[in-house]
């Protein structure tokens, strides 16, 4: 285990270098100079300059690469162009808005997906089943932002029982902040559930399937007994791998959903900093999305080693 | 009925190829529609798409105007055909990019299986799934501008892994069948077995993912053009009709409405059909999926 441990370390480390040298040269072949645009069109060209060394610009650039994931892995994202504050305490910020959103969906999707998934397998073929199918073939083709809006128009406009967007801010209350939430959880939850329920129950019909699972019937325990005793929990590994891959996009697909609501989260953040051409800022937030991707699936790997030591010996 | 004229009771598999062809049915039948207006809306629309009339804003359907009004008084219906072309533009030329690059890849990947070419293209493969369409959209966005053509090719780019992996596997397993090895001893070279062997074998499974894909496009494209970093103005796109509707939700609910259910009912069309082609053309295929 530690063996294969070290050696998803490095693979892991390998890729966030790379990510990180792909977003820094795309980011780089941006045309147009921040501190020109900045200062404007009549600029002095000496106030650019000096704003260039300001921000850092007039270094080579592979020294500027170093100093940005240098920063980076010390909690240093740098200084906004447009803001003037540090890149992290902005980000830090909007974090408490996007990564709760993603969590509390997270907990929806399972929540729902769960016994949606268990319901369907163990009702395979019947009226049950094909109900719950049905449905999350809708679910799948549910553009979310656009369910977030009918969630709006139902419970915000029509019953009143939500707000129809903005955050209070967590200093308003744990209860005050979740309601803000809520409905655009409920709506990045939708098409995930529908994936997750389609992985749960296939996942558990492949393991109704196996020999353990008559032994089970055999030494007697009931068909409920048998289901949940041996069937659920060994059909819980795969289920687990996509819960983990489901979270990364939760927070990439929470950048949607925040503009159906307008919450100020990461997604407002990266679209202000875009028509600013504040490019520090977007490359950090990118950075740090496709960080928490490669991460989350590092641990899923390990996760799954722990579990199942026949993967171990596969990269 | 006698007892002897009953049909035997069918086997799961029959009974299981009997049901497909509805969900086929049902899913190319909606996308035809979709496909049919799109194409349709080259040479008539049921009125100008841009023709605005702001006395008759927010209309709500009428046999003037089938699907109402949005708060230009433009109509809707015209709007959604053209929109439907721009979805599908988008959709299927980002398919195109997925497949031209990510098919090659992976057929030269199985082709030396555990190679150092293998090696780095599912790496990069890997890399390029950290990268959610969204966050590769917003980079290019926040370079280049937005439009159409850069949401083709974030889409396009996050097609990429997913040919390349779906042909690689189909690959793999067949570089074991004897008709390979057949055409190894023959002579043939890596690339002529690949090419002339290969590719016709894994033909099914990328029509299959190619429909998921399409679908999976055309929710991409209204997800990128709700947000702006899609089709730009004046071009219709349903995500941006979504944009637009959602300060005038409340005032016209049909406005925001009716692109969704566009958006829906193409995209369950497309996973219908997918699912439906997938059963049909060889489920062994399927399984030799790794």
């Amino acid at each position: 285990m530690l063996r294969y441990t070290l050696k998803r370390m490095a693979s892991l480390a390998v890729s966030l270098a790379v990510a990180s040298l792909v977003i820094f040269l795309v980011v780089e072949v941006a045309p147009g100079d921040p501190a020109a645009f900045m200062l404007g069109i009549n600029a002095q060209p000496e106030t650019v300059a000096a704003l260039r060394a300001e921000l850092g610009l007039d270094v080579p650039k592979w020294q500027r690469y170093l100093d940005w994931v240098g920063g980076m892995l010390t909690g240093d994202f740098g200084t906004s162009y447009t803001y003037r504050t540090p890149v992290a305490d902005m980000i830090a910020d909007r974090l408490q808005v996007s990564l709760p959103l993603a969590l509390y969906a997270l907990a929806l999707s399972t929540l729902l997906a769960f016994p949606a998934g268990i319901y369907a397998a163990a009702r395979r073929g019947k009226a049950g089943d094909l109900a719950v199918m049905g449905a999350t073939q809708l679910g799948v083709a549910v553009p979310n932002f656009w369910f977030a809006m009918m969630l709006v128009l139902l419970f915000s406009i029509n019953l009143g029982w939500f707000s129809a967007g903005g955050f209070p801010g967590w200093e308003e209350g744990l209860w005050a902040g979740m309601k803000a939430l809520t409905l655009p959880a409920i709506a990045l939850a939708l098409p995930q559930a529908a994936i997750l329920a389609r992985v749960m129950r296939s996942s558990l019909i492949d393991i109704l399937g196996e020999d353990f699972m008559r032994t089970a019937r055999a030494k007697g325990l009931t068909r409920r007994q048998a289901l949940w005793r041996h069937g659920v929990r060994n059909a819980l590994i795969p289920v687990l791998t996509i819960i983990g891959l489901q979270f990364a996009f939760l927070l990439a697909g929470a950048i949607i959903i925040e503009q159906v609501f307008y919450l100020p989260g990461l997604g407002r953040l990266i679209f202000q900093s875009i028509s600013a051409r504040d490019l520090i800022v977007v490359e950090s937030v990118v950075m740090l999305l496709v960080f928490a991707v490669i991460v989350v699936n590092f641990l899923v790997d390990l996760a799954y080693a722990a579990v199942d030591p026949r993967l171990r010996s596969r990269t | 009925m006698s007892l002897a004229e009953r049909e035997p009771a069918p086997t799961p598999a029959a009974a299981r190829r009997q049901a497909l062809p509805r969900s086929l049915w049902i899913g190319a039948a909606l996308s035809v529609v979709f496909v049919a207006a799109a194409a349709l809306s080259f040479i008539w629309t049921p009125y100008p798409v841009d023709g605005m009339d702001i006395p008759a804003r927010l209309q709500p359907p009428s046999w003037a105007h089938p699907l109402g009004t949005d708060h230009f008084g433009r109509d809707i219906l015209s709007m959604i055909m053209v929109g439907a072309r721009t979805s599908i533009a988008v959709a299927l030329l980002a398919v195109g990019i997925g497949m031209v690059v990510g098919v090659p890849l992976g057929l030269a990947a199985a082709a030396r299986k555990g190679g150092f070419l293998d090696e780095i293209i599912m790496r990069a493969n890997d890399l390029i799934f950290a990268f959610p369409a969204i966050v590769i959209a917003i980079l290019i966005t926040a370079v280049f501008g937005a439009s159409a053509v850069n949401a083709i090719i974030a889409i396009g780019i996050f097609n990429i892994p997913v040919f390349a992996r779906l042909t690689r596997g189909g690959a793999l397993s067949l570089w074991q069948r004897e008709f390979i090895l057949a055409a190894r001893v023959a002579g043939k070279s890596a690339t002529r077995i690949s090419a002339e062997h290969i590719l016709p074998n894994v033909a099914n499974l990328l029509i299959v993912q190619g429909t998921i894909q399409f679908s999976l496009g055309i929710l991409a494209e209204a997800g990128l053009s709700y947000v702006g970093l899609g089709a730009q103005p004046p071009t219709p796109s349903w995500g941006r009709m979504l944009a637009d509707a959602q300060t005038m939700v409340s005032l016209a609910p049909h406005v925001a409405l009716i692109p969704g259910l566009a958006i829906v009912l193409t995209v369950l069309g497309l996973n219908l059909m997918g699912d439906g082609l997938r059963d049909l053309l060889d489920p062994k295929v399927r399984k030799a999926r790794t």
